[in-house]
């Protein structure tokens, strides 16, 4: 199978050149054909590149441990669940995943645009099977998944204990679909530019859902990594400024800046030269993110770190920024605005405004990421930026952001007055500054950056609401509907509009959370024997009693040993929560330890214990004073050492089991004191939903369907009214009924 | 080489060969031309002005526009859209 792999990764490869040169060859001669087989190449890749992950895949599922990749980074013990993650927890099968998302993607695209964009696809293909090329060529040359081991051994590695949590199972798919498909944006805008289209609407047209499908899988995975951050890296927060997390983040700021500003260039045909290196950036930085997380090059938590790919790497996207700014410079006669801003207060400058904000966020973010590495080459000392630094700039420019978002939803497009300005500020202006007065009062006014999230977000929220409602009325008033069925079909015939404002309620949900839970929280690092209780907050917090368990393997093996507390909660003397955070410990399997020591030595992972709610979060996590067992583990070690040769594997494996459960007895029975770190959290949970609601509002303006219809109608309404203008017949049943309403002065909205 | 591998590989390989050459084998001639590449554009323009005028009409019926600007921008905007619509005429004749 393994041979079988590595041909079609092989084939993919040659397949990815010949479709390069066949496109590139089929549009300078004008040669479609050349232009479809080119197309071709890229469904061929697809298929080649699902047959070898599959192949990969049936690999971890049946423990085949002739794969080296499927040794070192499963086991026969591995839940199936996560043996099918596994294979992207590997250096190889990550990028096999990449390259395999990629060619899906790319084929999806291509044979939507089959019939349209004649000039600039074939040149999009030879982008997009450049990419694949350029990846296959990492996994046939650097990092093949196919390497086979020379011995098979009986038993894997087993996958790394921080990746067993259910986030990872989805979460680097969703990073690298979003990648992945920030790549046909990024291929569409080298093909609109090399053949002077990059003003055309009809390319924007039809990559903007893949944008916006790139920045939804992205937010999903960035928010999924926060997440597991926050349930299993036993630390307490969700965001630590990580490089990894940082690279995910650079192209979601730089494309969501574009998923605002490429609406002024379809409406207004301005801003072609921001847009276009908007969108270069951002398929960039995805190249880039990808680089940081697979090159080990920063040290980050997530340490995949393999040197081998870095100098292919920087080539490539040295290659990609050279040639992008050089295609941006000799088109840039093709890239001159064809209007100008009609007034600073309107939307389109409001936009602006924001993606100004965007980009200097991820300006800084760039700057803090990379700044370990311009300080080495600047000093010869590498110094890395903590999360203050990144707070500094990054929480006043977010406040801004969040204040943008509930402007543009009230103002209008082009030019918008004064008075009808200050009609539809005034509301949500009032709801905000009251909300904040009341926090205020409420003891809010210490934290004033907080209390300004506060007050922004709820303008957000009451902006939009307000939007929300008058669209309802309005819709009410010409068709009788009831309020639900006005509000569905507000929002069925404009989803882009409001999936849009339903993402900025959502993003402001997000921050109000971010902003109560780092501001308002209340954390303790704290010793603790059995029976003593100490204080977080407003919170009570009692180490009742130690637990512990050893965990067998469906095949008899011992897997870990988990030493943990009882944790009880009281507020006012009342009971509020009962927490059993623990942390388990991971055989290594380093020879050169005893047995019992081995199972302390290894991987140690923490199970925090959480009681999360609407109002806040009670959190813990627990280690436990392994010194204290130390005595015992070195004596069972010795007698192991001198039994070593006399007793048969079962045997010791018996006596191994029996020492492990003395040893969690021992614990049990007396509890050495236990490290705490506890936090009470306000407001976490706001986080999580207002990602939920982002994502709605995303699936609200990416979905497919029934949109068209309508949209299909209302422009019929339109050319109608537009054809009565020029004083012709309308053309087309559509246009001519509505032609027929539109006399009748039925121009409905 | 296991020949079941060897088999498949070969069987892919010739696969892969027929659908990416089957363009260059059977040649038919590309309808689409400059002039539909054109009008592709100009539908795309023509859409994306209707989508103006209908936004500048839910902004004037929300009250972001007052009656007197709506009537000036949507008098513009037509007229951007007849422009369209006249260079898709003209492209179409």
């Amino acid at each position: 199978m393994a041979t079988v792999g590595r041909a079609l990764l092989i084939l993919a490869l040659v397949v990815a050149i010949y479709g390069v040169l066949a496109s590139l060859y089929g549009a300078r001669r004008g040669r479609p054909e050349w232009v479809v087989s080119g197309r071709r190449s890229v469904y061929a890749v697809a298929a080649l590149c699902t047959g070898a992950f599959g192949i990969l895949e049936f690999a971890f599922l049946r423990s085949d441990f002739q794969f080296a990749t499927v040794a070192s980074h499963s086991s026969t013990t591995t839940p199936t669940f996560y043996k099918a993650a596994a294979a992207w927890s590997s250096q190889e099968g990550s990028l096999m995943l990449w390259v395999w998302l990629l060619s899906l993607w790319s084929s999806l695209v291509l044979f939507l645009t089959r019939r349209s964009l004649r000039r600039v696809a074939p040149y999009a293909t030879a982008v997009l099977l450049g990419f694949a090329a350029f990846f296959a060529a990492l996994l046939i040359f650097l990092e093949t998944p196919f390497g086979l081991n020379a011995v098979v051994p009986a038993e894997g590695n087993g996958l790394n204990p921080l990746l067993r949590h259910p986030s990872m199972m989805i979460h680097p798919p969703m990073l690298y679909s979003g990648y992945t498909l920030f790549a046909i944006p990024f291929a569409f805008a080298v093909g609109a530019l090399i053949t002077r289209q990059v003003g055309a609407a009809d390319w924007i047209r039809a990559t903007r859902r893949f944008a916006l499908a790139a920045w939804f899988f992205l937010g999903i995975g960035i928010l999924l990594g926060a997440r597991w951050s926050y349930a299993e890296l036993g630390w307490g927060g969700y965001w630590a400024w990580d490089p990894v997390e940082n690279a995910s983040l650079l192209p979601w700021l730089t494309g969501t800046a574009f998923l605002h500003s490429i609406m002024i260039q379809e409406k207004r045909g301005m801003l072609k030269i921001w847009n276009v290196s908007l969108v270069l950036a951002t398929g960039i930085l995805s190249i880039l993110g990808t680089f940081l997380v697979r090159s080990g090059i920063l040290d980050s938590i997530h340490a995949f770190g393999a040197s081998t790919l870095g100098v292919p790497f920087v080539i490539f996207i040295a290659i990609l920024i050279a040639g992008s700014i050089g295609l941006v410079v000799w088109r840039r006669e093709q890239l001159r605005s064809e209007n100008r801003l009609d007034s600073l207060l309107s939307r389109e400058a409001i936009f602006l405004m924001n993606n100004l904000v965007l980009v200097a966020m991820a300006f800084v973010v760039f700057w803090g990421t990379f700044w370990p590495l311009i300080a080495e080459a600047l000093t010869g000392n590498r110094r890395a930026l903590g999360p203050p630094w990144f707070d500094r700039y990054t929480v006043p420019l977010t406040l801004v952001l969040v204040l943008l978002s509930g402007i543009g939803p009230v103002i209008a497009w082009r030019r918008a007055t004064a008075s009808n300005a200050r009609r539809n500020f005034l509301l949500p202006t009032a709801m905000a500054l009251t909300l904040g007065v009341v926090l205020a009062l409420s003891g809010a006014a210490g934290r004033p950056l907080a209390l300004a999230m506060f007050v922004v977000g709820g303008f957000v929220v009451a902006s939009v609401g307000q939007e929300f409602w008058r669209g309802v009325v309005v819709r009410r008033a010409m068709t009788g509907e009831s309020p639900p069925g006005a509000l569905v079909s507000l929002v069925a015939r404009n989803r882009r509009r409001y999936g849009g404002y339903l993402v900025h309620v959502g993003m402001a949900v997000l921050f109000i959370g971010v902003a109560a839970s780092t501001a308002f929280n209340d954390a303790r690092d704290i010793r603790l024997v059995t029976g003593s209780t100490t204080k977080v907050g407003d919170y009570a917090f009692t180490y009742r009693e130690p637990t512990s368990k050893i965990s067998v393997t469906s095949n008899g093996r011992l897997e870990k040993i988990t030493l943990g507390a009882v944790m009880q909660v009281r507020k006012n003397g009342r009971l509020v929560s009962t927490l059993r955070p623990s942390r388990s410990y991971f055989p290594s399997r380093d020879d050169s330890l005893g047995p019992l020591g081995r199972f302390f030595e290894g991987e140690a992972t923490s199970e925090i214990g959480l009681k999360a709610g609407l109002r806040g979060d009670l959190w813990a996590a627990m280690t436990p004073d392994k010194n204290a067992l130390l005595p015992q583990i070195e004596e069972g070690d010795r007698v192991f050492a001198a039994a070593a040769g006399k007793l048969t594997p079962q045997v010791e494996a018996q006596l191994l089991g029996q020492a492990l459960r003395g040893i969690a007895k021992s614990y049990v029975a007396n509890p050495p004191p236990a490290t705490f770190r506890l936090i009470t959290s306000p407001l976490v949970t706001w986080i999580w939903l207002g990602a939920i609601i982002v994502f709605l509002g995303a699936l609200i303006a990416i979905w497919p369907g029934g949109g068209d219809r309508v949209r299909q109608r209302t422009q019929a309404r339109y050319a109608a009214r537009v054809a009565k203008d020029l004083g012709r017949p309308a053309r087309g049943p559509k246009v001519a009924a509505a032609s027929r309403s539109a006399a009748g002065g039925d121009a409905r909205t | 080489m296991d020949p079941i591998a060897l088999l498949v590989i070969l069987a892919v390989i010739v696969a892969v060969a027929a659908v990416v050459s089957a363009p260059l084998r059977h040649r038919r001639e590309d309808t689409r031309d400059e002039r539909g590449d054109r009008l592709e554009e100009l539908e795309a323009r023509k859409e994306a002005k209707y989508r103006e005028i209908r936004d500048a009409e839910m902004d004037f019926k929300t009250g972001k526009l007052s009656e007197e600007d709506h009537k000036l921008l949507d008098r513009q905007l037509r007229a951007e859209a007849m422009e369209v619509l006249r260079a898709i005429d003209e492209e179409s004749q």
